[in-house]
C-alpha cells in the first residue's frame, strides 16, 4: 500500500465507540502520568493492566477469606477452598472445557508447557520421535521442547513462515510425519500478532493421531476460546495477559490424556496418602498442583475472566481489531516505517521498524512522551531471525486502548523522526 | 528525565557517522560483544603496539547509544596504554551509573568527549547499551597476549 493510499484508508476508518471512557476508568493505572505525560499503554501483549474488579476480588480474598486450601476444617479454609475452586470453574466455563478435572492451575503459560513436556513428554517420547512447532513460537514454546529432546533423543522441527508472517500451512502439512508425536503451536503469535489456523492444524494432526498443544497466551485476551470446538489436547494461557494477576496461569488438558500422565512435581496437596516408600496420588486436577497454590492469583484470574465476559469478548475483539486497522493504516502512512507481520488474520499486535532508528531508541523517545511499547526480540528470536531483524518495536492493544492512543503513538513516532532526522 | 540529555548532539552525530567503523585486517586482538536483551551486536578488532592500543575498529548493529558509545570509545582509547584505558573505563563506568547528586562529582575532566554519555545515567535501561563496547574492549584486551617487553 502506498503512503497516500494508507493515509486515505486511515481517514476512512472509524473506531466504534466501545464506551472506552467507562472501560478506562476501571483501570486505575491508566490515570498515571509518565514523564509528565498521560500514560498511553501499548504493551498489553507483554502484560496487561488490571481492572478494579480484579484488584477488589484479590483484596476481598486477602482480607476476608484467606487460609490454606483443601486442608483445614475451619471456616476460612473452607471459604478459601471454595473461592479457589470457583475460580477453576470460571476458567472451565471460559474455555468451554467439559470438566474442572481438565483445568490445572500453574504459574503461567511457561509452566503449563513445561508441565506437558516433563509429564506427558517424558513418558511418551523416545529417540527418533519428532515434535513439530512453528517459527512463530515464543521461547516458552521452544525451550521446554528442546530440553525434552535432549532428555529423550527426540527431534524438534519448526514449520516455516511466509513473508507476511503467516504460517506456511503446506510446509506444516508436509512436515507432519510418521515420527511426529506432538504438535505445539501458538494460537496467536506474540511477536507479529498472526492468528494461526489452529482449527486446520488440529484437524491435520488428529488425522494422523497426533495430539496438539496450543499456546493461547496471546489468544485468550482477544477472542473467545472453545477447547471442545478446537478439539485441541492441551491449551495453555497466563493470567497477567488477560487482565489478571501475575504468577497464575492455566493448563487445560483433555481428561483422557491427563489421567494417564504422571505427576511432575511431588509434595503436599497432590497426594492422597504418603508412606516413606510409597505414596498414592490425588485425583485430577490436584495431582498436578503440588504445594500450596497461588490462591489469590486464581481468585484474581477468575475475576479477570468474568470482567472480560462482562465487556463481551467479541465486543473487545471487534474494538481491538478496529484499533489495529487504524494503527496499521496510520503507521503505514509514516515515511520510513515498515510493518513486520501483515497476515490477513491478526490480533492486537503491531510490530514495526523505522529506517535508520533502532527500536530501543524508538522505545526511549516514546517513553519520554508517556507511551509504553515493547522493543526487542519479544522472546521470539527465531521469527526475528527469519525476518533478518535483531529487534522490532511492538505496539499491542487491550480493551482499554482507544483511537487517541493511536494518535499519540503516531505523534510520538513523528517525534522519533525529529530526534533522529 | 530530559530526552535531550540522552540524545545530545555528539551522540546523534556519532550514531549517524560512527568513527573507526569497520574491521582491522589483520588484527592482534578481537572480541564480540552481545546484548541479548536488545540483540545489539558489536565486533571489535585491535592492533597493539607493546602496551598500547595502536588502532581499533568496531562494527555491528545497535541502538544510537550503543553505536555512539562505541564510536566515542574508539576515539578515546586509540594510542592509550592498558593502564590508561583501565582508568578511563572506571571513569566511564562511574559516569554511566552515577545518579542525581553523585553525577556532578563524577565529571572527570579526563573524559573529554565521553562526557556526552552523562545523560545515560538517568536512563537505567540504557546503561547496558553504553557499556557494551567497554566490556567488549576489556574482553579483547584480556584475551590479547601480554605485551612483550623489548627492554
Amino acid at each position: 500500500m502506498s503512503v497516500e493510499a494508507a493515509a486515505a484508508r486511515a481517514a476512512s476508518i472509524a473506531v466504534p465507540r466501545f464506551d472506552a471512557a467507562a472501560v478506562r476508568a476501571q483501570f486505575p493505572i491508566l490515570a498515571r502520568q509518565i514523564n509528565g505525560k498521560p500514560l498511553v499503554y501499548l504493551d498489553s501483549a507483554a502484560s496487561s493492566q488490571r481492572p478494579l474488579a480484579v484488584l477488589r476480588a484479590v483484596e476481598h480474598y486477602e482480607t476476608a477469606l484467606h487460609a490454606n486450601v483443601h486442608r483445614g476444617v475451619h471456616s476460612l479454609s473452607q471459604w478459601a477452598t471454595d473461592a479457589f475452586e470457583q475460580a477453576r470453574d470460571i476458567v472451565r466455563r471460559h474455555l468451554h472445557a467439559r470438566s474442572t478435572r481438565e483445568i490445572v492451575f500453574v504459574r503461567g503459560t511457561t509452566e503449563a508447557i513445561n508441565l506437558v513436556a516433563n509429564s506427558w513428554g517424558r513418558s511418551n517420547l523416545k529417540a527418533g520421535d519428532e515434535i513439530l512447532i512453528s517459527y512463530l513460537e515464543h521461547h516458552a514454546n521452544i525451550v521446554p521442547w528442546q530440553m525434552l529432546c535432549q532428555a529423550s533423543g527426540a527431534r524438534l522441527r519448526a514449520a516455516p513462515v511466509r513473508p507476511n508472517g503467516e504460517l506456511d500451512l503446506d510446509a506444516f502439512r508436509a512436515m507432519l510425519s510418521a515420527s511426529t508425536r506432538l504438535v505445539a503451536v501458538a494460537h496467536v503469535s506474540n511477536a507479529l500478532g498472526t492468528i494461526l489456523p489452529v482449527q486446520e492444524i488440529v484437524h491435520l494432526a488428529h488425522a494422523r493421531g497426533i495430539p496438539v498443544l496450543l499456546d493461547g497466551a496471546q489468544a485468550v485476551p482477544h477472542q473467545s476460546v472453545d477447547v471442545q470446538a478446537l478439539d485441541c489436547d492441551f491449551y495453555a494461557f497466563s493470567g497477567h495477559k488477560v487482565y489478571g494477576p501475575t504468577g497464575i496461569g492455566v493448563l487445560y488438558a483433555r481428561e483422557s490424556l491427563l489421567a494417564a500422565m504422571p505427576p511432575w512435581q511431588g509434595g503436599g496437596d497432590m497426594i492422597l496418602s504418603v508412606g516413606i516408600e510409597h505414596s498414592t496420588y490425588n485425583e485430577l486436577p490436584w495431582r498436578f498442583e503440588a504445594g500450596t497454590p497461588n490462591i489469590s492469583g486464581a481468585v484474581g484470574l477468575g475475576a479477570a475472566l468474568e470482567y472480560l465476559q462482562s465487556l463481551g469478548v467479541e465486543a473487545v475483539a471487534a474494538h481491538e481489531h478496529a484499533l489495529l486497522q487504524l494503527a496499521t493504516a496510520r503507521l503505514a502512512a509514516l515515511p520510513g516505517v515498515r510493518l513486520i507481520g501483515t497476515a490477513s488474520h491478526k490480533a492486537a499486535v503491531l510490530s514495526f521498524t523505522m529506517d535508520g532508528v533502532h527500536p530501543h531508541d524508538i522505545g526511549t523517545v516514546l517513553d519520554s512522551e508517556g507511551i509504553a511499547i515493547r522493543t526487542g526480540h519479544h522472546c521470539a528470536m527465531p521469527i526475528m531471525e527469519r525476518f533478518g531483524l535483531a529487534a522490532t518495536a511492538r505496539a499491542s492493544f487491550g480493551c482499554y486502548n482507544n483511537a487517541e492512543d493511536v494518535e499519540r503513538l503516531v505523534e510520538g513516532l513523528k517525534k522519533v523522526r525529529q530526534v533522529f532526522g | 528525565m530530559e530526552l535531550k540529555e540522552l540524545y545530545r548532539d555528539v551522540i546523534l552525530d556519532h550514531n549517524r557517522s560512527p568513527r573507526n567503523f569497520g574491521r582491522l585486517e589483520p588484527s592482534d586482538a578481537q572480541a564480540a560483544g552481545h546484548n541479548p536483551l536488545c540483540g545489539d551486536k558489536l565486533n571489535l578488532t585491535l592492533r597493539l603496539q607493546g602496551d598500547r592500543v595502536a588502532d581499533l575498529r568496531f562494527e555491528g548493529q545497535g541502538c544510537a547509544i550503543s553505536t555512539a558509545s562505541a564510536s566515542l570509545m574508539t576515539e578515546a582509547v586509540k594510542g592509550r596504554s592498558r593502564t590508561e584505558i583501565a582508568r578511563l573505563y572506571q571513569d566511564v563506568h562511574t559516569l554511566l551509573t552515577a545518579h542525581g547528586a553523585d553525577a556532578g562529582g563524577a565529571a572527570a575532566p579526563a573524559l573529554g568527549k565521553l562526557m556526552a554519555l552523562a545523560g545515560v545515567a538517568e536512563f537505567p535501561a540504557r546503561v547496558k547499551c553504553a557499556s557494551l563496547c567497554w566490556h567488549t574492549l576489556n574482553a579483547a584486551l584480556e584475551r590479547a597476549p601480554a605485551p612483550v617487553s623489548t627492554e
